[in-house]
């Protein structure tokens, strides 16, 4: 048998174990997926835990409700590849041998990172809503809250969901003004970036929906340090902020796994052809979801258009044709902007976000770079849909490759 | 796209002063463009130049993180180097193109 080797069982890698053993020769193929956690958790979801929109329950499932029955599944903390061997080693020092790998490690959060980041208020009043514990520490924290400073930091980019400190700043401005303290929380949007969001035109609608909203913003803010004394955030360049409560975005790398394996840049994520989604070093291991260094986001849905063009290229390099299927970088996010609205962006290597309809040209349901209710709902779908149909590895009724039909060039 | 004369040399830059084609570059005209901008440039400066140039052609991506632990300066030291925008400013300077954050 050959043996089709899958590391990390999150969104990324739970889709490819359902699309190899739908598309791979059971009786020539042994498909195996190694994860060091049972649970899986639907990380969008975390977004809304501190609002009390959803709770722990909602974000949780057995990863092995997800997988096809014919999988091999290893629970077991991974140690290293050693690619020249074809080989993976796990922590206690099992050794799987592999034909074709595919790493889906993910990426993690590091407060550790920054120093002070992790001390005396460390989930007292610092809190990252990308854990589940994190999440679930600031819902709590937020019941008693009474107003105050609250300030949401990025640290370090690139970060997963690129939106998802809008859509909390938002959300939280809504959740204070329906508790009636919104005059009392001065809430301020600190990010190392020049706006609101990187690409121009989504940056200057997303910069002036924080501005109406009374959110400050403040750019080019590259944090080195907290101060849990004088409760301040601290820039390389010396600007400092106060705060009352501070929620962050931690430093995000790939696994130490790819430290061990030699196989990452300086945040650990891994070399990956952009087009191809080949591992730059080694010819029978390709890279797909978070773990991955292609310029685009850190997201699920990026994940779920890549998986697609992915399993082309993986039947070609079994098949020793040569790999002709090309990622474009396509990145289809919702933002919820609180009060029931959302706005939603689709982009791709090449093209910025811009306004628009979608997926129909000129007839939506959904607005591109547009504040409107249908958004919202999109978003709540978004969750049925991981769980149904994206992480089962099913088509979606949109194409992987980003097209221009309904949006608008500015 | 803008020429623009610089260092006696005649340029193309985008509208935010970045060289196009980094080949033009020469020594000279990192000079000129950190002195219009109020910023004498140093042998320190050039190191971080020519790290910049190196990685740029070697098709690396880079980041303040990365340049930071070049061994030539820290993040501290470089936002002292190139005050308001380390990698921004030293991209420019360098002649490559400005740094972009992918999100
Ligand atoms: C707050 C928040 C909001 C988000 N919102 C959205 C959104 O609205 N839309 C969207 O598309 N995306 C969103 N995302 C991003 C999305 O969740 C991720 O991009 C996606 O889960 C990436 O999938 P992945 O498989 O690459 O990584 P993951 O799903 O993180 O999986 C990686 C897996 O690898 C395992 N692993 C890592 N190292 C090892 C090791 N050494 N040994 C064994 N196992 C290991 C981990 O246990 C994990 O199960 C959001 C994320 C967060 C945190």
């Amino acid at each position: 048998m050959k043996k089709f080797l899958i590391l990390g069982a999150g969104t990324a890698g739970t889709m490819m174990a359902n699309k190899l053993y739908n598309t791979l020769d059971v009786e020539e193929w042994e498909i195996t997926i190694i994860d060091q956690y049972k649970t899986h958790y639907y990380q969008p979801g975390f977004l809304f835990i501190p609002f009390n929109i959803y709770t722990k329950k909602d974000v949780i499932k057995p990863k092995s409700n997800f997988f096809p029955s014919g999988v091999k599944v290893i629970y077991n903390a991974i140690d290293k590849i050693v690619g020249e061997e074809n080989k993976v080693l796990l922590e206690g020092g099992r050794v799987l041998q592999y034909d074709y790998l595919i790493i889906a490690t993910g990426t993690q959060t590091h407060p550790e990172e920054t120093p002070g980041l992790k001390d005396k208020l460390w989930y007292k009043s610092i809190f990252d809503f990308y854990t589940i514990e994190g999440a679930v520490a600031l819902q709590n924290y937020f019941k008693n809250f009474e107003g105050g400073k609250l300030v949401m930091c990025i640290s370090e980019i690139p970060y997963k969901c690129p939106v998802a400190p809008i859509e909390f700043v938002c959300l939280a401005e809504a959740y204070f003004t329906k508790k009636g303290i919104r005059d009392k929380v001065d809430i301020t949007y600190v990010t190392p970036m020049s706006g609101a969001f990187t690409k121009p035109v989504a940056s200057k609608m997303l910069g002036d929906l924080l501005e109406e909203k009374n959110i400050h913003v403040v750019s080019d803010f590259y944090l080195e340090r907290v101060d849990n004394d004088k409760k301040t955030i601290i820039a390389y360049d010396e600007r400092e902020i106060d705060f009352d409560v501070l929620t962050i975005v931690p430093v995000n790398m790939g696994s130490e796994m790819i430290e061990r394996s030699g196989m990452g840049d300086d945040l650990n994520f891994v070399p990956t052809d952009k087009q191809t989604l080949r591992s730059e070093k080694f010819e029978n291991i390709f890279v797909l979801g978070d773990a991955s260094n292609i310029p685009t986001s850190k997201a699920g849905s990026v994940a779920h258009f890549a998986s697609e063009i992915l399993m082309e290229n993986v039947m070609s390099a079994i098949e020793g044709r040569p790999l002709l299927a090309k990622f474009d970088g396509h990145a289809n996010c919702y933002i919820e902007t609180g009060y029931g609205k959302g706005a939603l962006i689709d982009f791709n290597y090449d093209t910025e976000p811009l306004p628009g309809t979608f997926p129909l040209p000129g007839i939506g349901p959904f607005g591109l770079l547009k504040n409107t209710k249908i958004n919202h709902y999109g978003k709540i779908m978004f969750r049925w849909i991981y769980w149904h149909v994206l992480l089962k590895g099913k088509e979606m009724p949109i194409e992987a490759e980003m097209t221009m039909a309904g949006k608008k060039r500015v | 796209m803008v020429e623009k004369t610089i260092a006696g040399k005649s340029i193309n830059v985008n509208e935010e002063g970045y060289l196009i084609d980094p080949s033009q570059w020469t020594k000279e005209i990192a000079i000129e463009m950190a002195k219009e901008e109020g910023l004498e440039l140093s042998d320190k400066h050039f190191e971080i130049l020519e790290y910049l140039r190196e990685k740029t052609a070697a098709g690396e991506a880079l980041s303040i993180r990365k340049v930071g632990k070049s061994g030539i300066a820290d993040i501290k030291q470089l936002y002292q180097l190139f005050p308001g925008g380390p990698l921004k400013l030293s991209s420019k300077y360098a002649g490559i193109s400005k740094p972009t954050s992918c999100v």
